[in-house]
């Protein structure tokens, strides 16, 4: 039996994606390279910089650090999951209405990151978002136009109806 | 993640000028070719392990191994993702024991009431390690079996008195903390052997325990870090006393005569500052990228001193 390369089966933003990987092809690169999804970026490759955050059966992880073969069966988000029918998801809308990004390098990761913590904590206070966004390394902003995102989604995601503020 | 400095620390007798020389050789790559298996069953990770142990590496969180793999300072050629293996992922309280399946997560420990509870040391360490992201990943028995002395929860079991159950094809076998860190990356546990569960005793009244740990920013790898947990009689005087030291010599080490000092005493400032000092004695810091020796040596006696006197107010009833 071949253990070194394995056919997988991971439901990527819904859909079922197949495909056969070798045992050392780690997450990041299967999403990259193989299923064409580029959002999720590679920054350190060493899971200090959360670039390349993704979901993973509801849990946000760092796809460097992980095998793309322990992704089999499992469910996975990524950015390119997160906006419905071109309509952006409350969290991307917060990011682009508070300015949280710069060079943007690190925002899918962020995107992510905001994601999961407000699946877990709608109401996060601001230092419950600090300390949730603390495996993403931002180098441009300062974080404080991020925690501003970051709570802006919240408030959508919590009050769904209420009317977008004027830009 | 790993810490360049902890493996290159671990290679014998380097000196700074190898120091900067060996880590300027440590360049990204991906892993080297290997053969992937992922038991379903305890039992089936056991015999795999039995037969190729010699050749295999056990994936838990990965976030130790997966780097090591990637910088080529591990090229196992099996990798047995325990991750598979169903009811590995518990936190109960039975027959006087904690038990801590080994593929329980950072996150899941952090997150335990029961924990938080009586065994706060466990908390304060697991909510601390790297970032939430590694957390959702990382397990306590990998956090144990890598044996890095710059990891948290070696010195917190130290602390705490834990054994570990080990799984071989003759059965289980209990391996108190101190016996199981051997030296830096190296444990107890043999090559053809799953770490099952840890064991932690349960904490009678007026116990408490805390871990302080100096991080150079959040999310690294601790400068000193030091775990503590005081047994308090109906008197107040200190029935019994744990200490472990994270990052204070090859392996997570335990300060035995800062821990006799402070059995049938009645613990006050002067009494804990005696402790603290035998506990700097006892360490054993080398000198690299976090500070010089001597500056770890302080932070120990200070740490230490600022981890008893939480594990003590918590003892007495405080949070």
């Amino acid at each position: 039996m071949n253990m070194s390369r394995h056919h997988i089966s991971v439901t990527v933003n819904g859909n079922k994606r197949e495909a056969d990987v070798d045992s050392r092809t780690l997450l990041v690169h299967f999403i990259r390279e193989t299923l064409g999804l580029t959002g999720t970026h590679i920054g350190c490759d060493t899971s200090n910089c959360g670039a390349c955050t993704v979901i993973l059966d509801g849990k946000a992880v760092k796809s460097c650090t992980i095998l793309a073969v322990q992704a089999e069966g499992k469910e996975m988000l990524t950015v390119e999951g997160l906006a419905k029918d071109g309509k952006l998801h409350p969290v991307q809308e917060g990011f682009w209405e508070k300015h949280g990004l710069q060079c943007g390098f690190c925002t899918p990761g962020m995107l992510m990151t905001s994601y999961w913590l407000l699946q877990k904590n709608p109401n996060p206070t601001e230092e419950e978002i600090r300390r949730g966004i603390s495996g993403n390394l931002c180098r441009c902003t300062g974080y404080v136009k991020i925690v501003e995102a970051v709570q802006y989604a919240a408030q959508k995601m919590r009050q769904p109806e209420a009317p977008v503020p004027a830009r | 993640m790993i810490s360049k400095e902890s493996i290159i620390a671990s290679l014998n007798n380097v000196g700074p000028n190898t120091l900067y020389e060996l880590s300027k050789r440590l360049i990204l790559l991906i892993p080297a070719s290997f053969d992937y298996v992922a038991p379903r069953t305890l039992d089936e990770g056991v015999k795999f392990l039995e037969k190729q142990g010699d050749d295999a590496k056990v994936l838990a969180g990965g976030h130790s191994l997966i780097p090591l793999l990637r910088f080529r300072l591990a090229s196992p050629k099996y990798l047995v993702d325990i991750n598979r293996i169903v009811g590995l992922e518990y936190i109960r309280e039975s027959d006087g024991y904690l038990h801590i399946g080994s593929l329980t997560r950072y996150a899941d420990v952090e997150a335990s009431q029961l924990i938080q509870s009586k065994y706060q040391v466990l908390s304060d360490a697991a909510g601390h390690i790297a970032d939430p992201l590694v957390r959702n990943m990382g397990t306590v028995g990998g956090n144990i079996c890598h044996s890095d002395p710059a990891n948290d929860l070696p010195a917190t079991m130290l602390a705490l008195g834990a054994s570990m159950v080990a799984l071989g094809s003759s059965g289980e076998r209990v391996i108190p903390a101190e016996q199981f860190f051997v030296d830096t990356f190296q444990t107890a546990l043999k090559l053809t052997e799953l770490l099952k569960e840890i064991r932690v005793p349960v904490p009678s009244a007026h116990t408490g325990s805390a871990y302080m740990k100096l991080e150079r920013r959040v999310g690294d790898f601790p400068i000193v870090g030091v775990a503590a947990q005081v047994k308090l009689n109906a008197q107040g005087i200190c029935e019994n006393v744990g200490l472990g030291l994270t990052a204070a010599g090859p392996k997570a080490l335990k300060p035995k005569g800062a821990e006799a000092s402070l059995r049938g005493k009645k613990p006050g400032e002067k009494e804990i500052r005696e402790a603290a000092n035998l506990a700097a004695q006892d360490a054993q810091p080398v000198s690299d990228l976090r500070g010089p020796a001597e500056y770890k040596r302080e932070m120990i006696r200070v740490l230490t001193v600022r981890a008893l006197q939480r594990a003590l107010e918590r003892a007495r009833g405080g949070t």
